[in-house]
């Protein structure tokens, strides 16, 4: 490692440079419609849709045939494969649609999680082999950047170093490949909301994630300009007994990434995990009206928290696509608006009253 | 690793924080006057001085006994041991005459290099043994940081894998003891410029090694917004042939820090290495021109580069103490400009020579 063998030319570095940061572009987040055909199974079931290659279609051309109004508020699209092929009714190709509102497309290129034998029901990620050719195909089909999700979980013995180690090297050999083909890659290490844990915990766990994530990152030589990070943001478990506000998610958030994330990463676009619509609109508004210097685009990149008015409005009706497309856009335009730090919630208690509520951050 | 046993209590981290803070506060950098008496040795030889106890007395109270606006530029001093429990000629210790001033006294705790056997002439660096006694007692003698200096150089063969894990970890251990009492640690990695190298090869090695010190930091549950970098410049090899501009050290240098250098780190203090007074000053202030993001305060920890010109003007005489006195707050004066940005050169055509020699296609 003594010697240097650059894995980028300067060329390669500013296409993808310039990829990443039209992405996390201020006031832009992604769109994560990249369920697979098991997780839309989820998504329809509770509709009372059927899961057919059809009804994703028709889904998704509604979330697609949003107008103008989401070009500033989206910049990127993640596909999954099947939806990259798909194609509107009049026979517009859905890569085209979106590129042609000017929004980058995304693909997911993981194949699903495995177990880790010999740990608590830990996994890693598979979806390397052959991983090169497939992102040298997206490229051409109009992909110009990737997603892979790794997935950990907190509980008395968990996350392991070895589940620790092995999700953060295999999402650097992914993000590694994905550069040599022209692919940004989304490095997405979430840690599970599942669980009792406090907040305290959740921050502790994603530090140690996040630092054994950008270790790897630096010892496959990732052009980290090039990249953006998906992670959780910092929250208590689900079943966890206190409770707390958006600005204490949000100092606990920003905290962890500030003594994680080096500021040459351009974006950190949040997951919404199990959070509702609004709530993840609040939490991400408060990380960006934070009061600690934020050297990275702080946004969402969001698959339930966009879509789940969207969904209920359609109810697989024809006729209720278009109100079903506006949920969307709403929802759009509301998460745009947090990402500036604009947000002033639905109405309710949120905004103004929450700014006094920022504790110092050395209690972090 | 997957529970948390807080090393530091809240207020504990405040102190730290403040500390830090302190010391980088805007325009301000540090002295390093902890050269040790062989290295002192080295300095008086040049000048034609006997290297007694009291001539390094009477050299360090020059320095301490400057007029008090010395404070705008000077934020911190480093201290030999011999020289924390010293004092000025009315009898006045050292620690107190500096902190009169405002100035936070700082304390060199490590004990030297030791070879790292099987390795092309590395080495590490011992000092942990009893070094929480010595902290503990240090705080009681007014200091509030510390600084320990681990030493890589590059070859063909160089830095090891070995010699950056091994130096990062004994920095990271040394950090930790010094918090738990109380003392903000600067971390000192410096990659020697000795060698033939170019620019880009030390923005590699050091982009390696600072990724693995944060590692390291992160591993032994440092508290980074309590501790200081004093990295060295990019820069290239001594005895490289080619030529570079402050411009060009400038972008090497920030691109590797936002590369690897976490933003809740308040300040990187830079070492000057073999530079020149003017060198040293010219090359900070390139960087802080830089139009790159800095979350960083990026500011001096000079020894040579702070001292050269008053050793010269006393020259172990005492009627040129007001001489030597002016010399070395014109450095610090120059220095604290270069902290913001705005020190123009003495009078040449530096500036427009240098502009034109940017080498806009260079790629980091």
């Amino acid at each position: 490692m003594t010697h240097q063998y650059p894995a980028l030319t300067a060329e390669q570095k500013k296409e993808l440079s310039d990829i990443a940061l039209r992405i996390v572009a201020p006031g832009k987040g992604i769109l994560a419609a990249d369920e697979s055909v098991g997780d839309m199974a989820k998504r329809l079931n509770q509709i009372g849709v059927e899961n057919t290659e059809e009804n994703r279609r028709l889904y998704r051309q509604i979330l697609f045939s949003a107008d103008s109004r989401v070009k500033k508020c989206i910049g990127g699209v993640i596909f999954f494969h099947e939806t990259m092929y798909q194609k509107a009714d009049d026979g517009t190709p859905f890569v085209q649609m979106i590129k042609d509102k000017g929004i980058v497309v995304g693909i997911k290129v993981d194949k699903g999680v495995v177990p880790l034998a010999g740990t608590d029901g830990e996994t890693t990620t598979q979806g390397l082999d052959g991983l090169s050719e497939r992102c040298a195909q997206y490229k051409k089909d109009g992909a110009d950047f990737a997603k892979w999700r790794c997935v950990l979980k907190i509980s008395d013995n968990t996350p392991s170093a070895l589940a620790i180690m092995e999700n953060a090297n295999v999402l650097a050999r992914y993000a590694s490949i994905c550069q040599q083909n022209g692919i940004v890659p989304i490095v997405e290490p979430e840690i599970l909301p599942d669980g009792d844990h406090d907040l305290k915990r959740c921050q502790y766990v994603t530090e140690k994630v996040l630092a054994a994530v950008y270790k790897a990152l630096s010892d496959h030589h990732v052009y980290l300009e090039g990249t953006l990070l998906k992670p959780n943001m910092v929250t208590p478990g689900h079943s966890c007994p206190t409770k707390y506000s958006p600005e204490e998610i949000a100092m606990a958030t920003v905290t962890a990434l500030r003594r994680t994330v080096p500021p040459a990463v351009p974006g950190v676009t949040f997951l919404s995990g199990g959070q509702s619509e609004e709530e993840a609109s609040i939490n991400l508004n408060a990380i960006n009206t934070c009061p600690l210097m934020r050297p990275w685009a702080l946004t969402f990149s969001y698959g339930r928290a966009l879509q789940a008015s969207a969904l209920s409005a359609w109810r697989g009706q024809e006729d209720n696509a278009t109100a079903a497309t506006e949920e969307f856009i709403k929802r759009a335009e509301v998460n745009g608006l947090a990402a500036l730090g604009k947000y002033e919630g639905s109405g309710d208690d949120s905004g103004a009253a929450g700014q006094s509520l920022y504790v110092a951050n050395h209690a972090y | 690793m997957t529970h948390q046993f807080p090393a530091l209590t809240p207020e504990q981290k405040k102190a730290l924080s403040d500390i830090a803070q302190r010391i980088v506060a805007s325009g301000k950098g540090i002295l390093a006057a902890d050269e040790s008496v062989g290295t002192m040795g080295n300095r008086l030889q040049r000048i034609n001085v006997e290297n007694t106890e009291e001539n390094r007395r009477a050299f360090r109270e020059i320095l301490f006994s400057s007029d008090a606006s010395i404070n705008q530029s000077i934020g911190g001093v480093i201290l030999f041991h011999e020289t924390l429990y010293q004092k000025d000629s009315s009898g006045k210790p050292f620690p107190a005459l500096i902190k009169e001033k405002g100035i936070v006294v700082g304390i060199k705790l490590d004990k030297g290099t030791a070879p790292l056997a099987g390795t092309n002439g590395e080495t590490t660096i011992q000092g942990l043994d009893g070094l929480a006694e010595r902290c503990a007692q240090y705080k009681k003698d007014g200091a509030d940081f510390g600084k320990w200096r681990a030493v890589l150089k590059i070859t063909s063969t160089t830095p090891s894998q070995l010699a950056i894990q091994e130096n990062a970890n004994t920095l990271a251990r040394y950090a930790s003891i010094c918090q738990q009492h109380g003392l903000v640690p600067i971390v000192e990695p410096e990659i020697l410029p000795d060698g033939d190298h170019d620019l880009q090869r030390c923005q590699y090695v050091t982009e390696k090694v600072l990724a693995a010190v944060y590692k390291a930091l992160n591993d032994h549950h440092v508290y980074l917004e309590g501790t200081l970098l004093k990295p060295n410049m990019v820069t290239a090899g001594h005895s490289c042939p080619k030529k570079y501009t402050p411009q060009d050290v400038a972008v090497a240098t920030v691109t590797t820090l936002l590369r690897t250098v976490p933003a809740a780190v308040p300040g990187i203090c830079f070492l000057s290495g073999g530079q020149s007074e003017e060198e040293a000053s010219v090359n900070l202030n390139a960087m802080n021109q830089s139009p790159l993001p800095k979350p960083w305060k990026l500011t001096f920890s000079y020894g040579r580069a702070l001292q050269a010109s008053a050793l010269a003007a006393w020259v172990g005489k005492s009627e040129n103490k007001k001489a030597a006195q002016e010399a070395f707050c014109k450095r610090a004066q120059i220095n604290s400009l270069a902290c913001r940005g705005q020190y123009i050169m003495s009078g040449k055509t530096d500036t427009a020579a240098m502009q034109s020699l940017f080498t806009a296609s260079y790629t980091y």
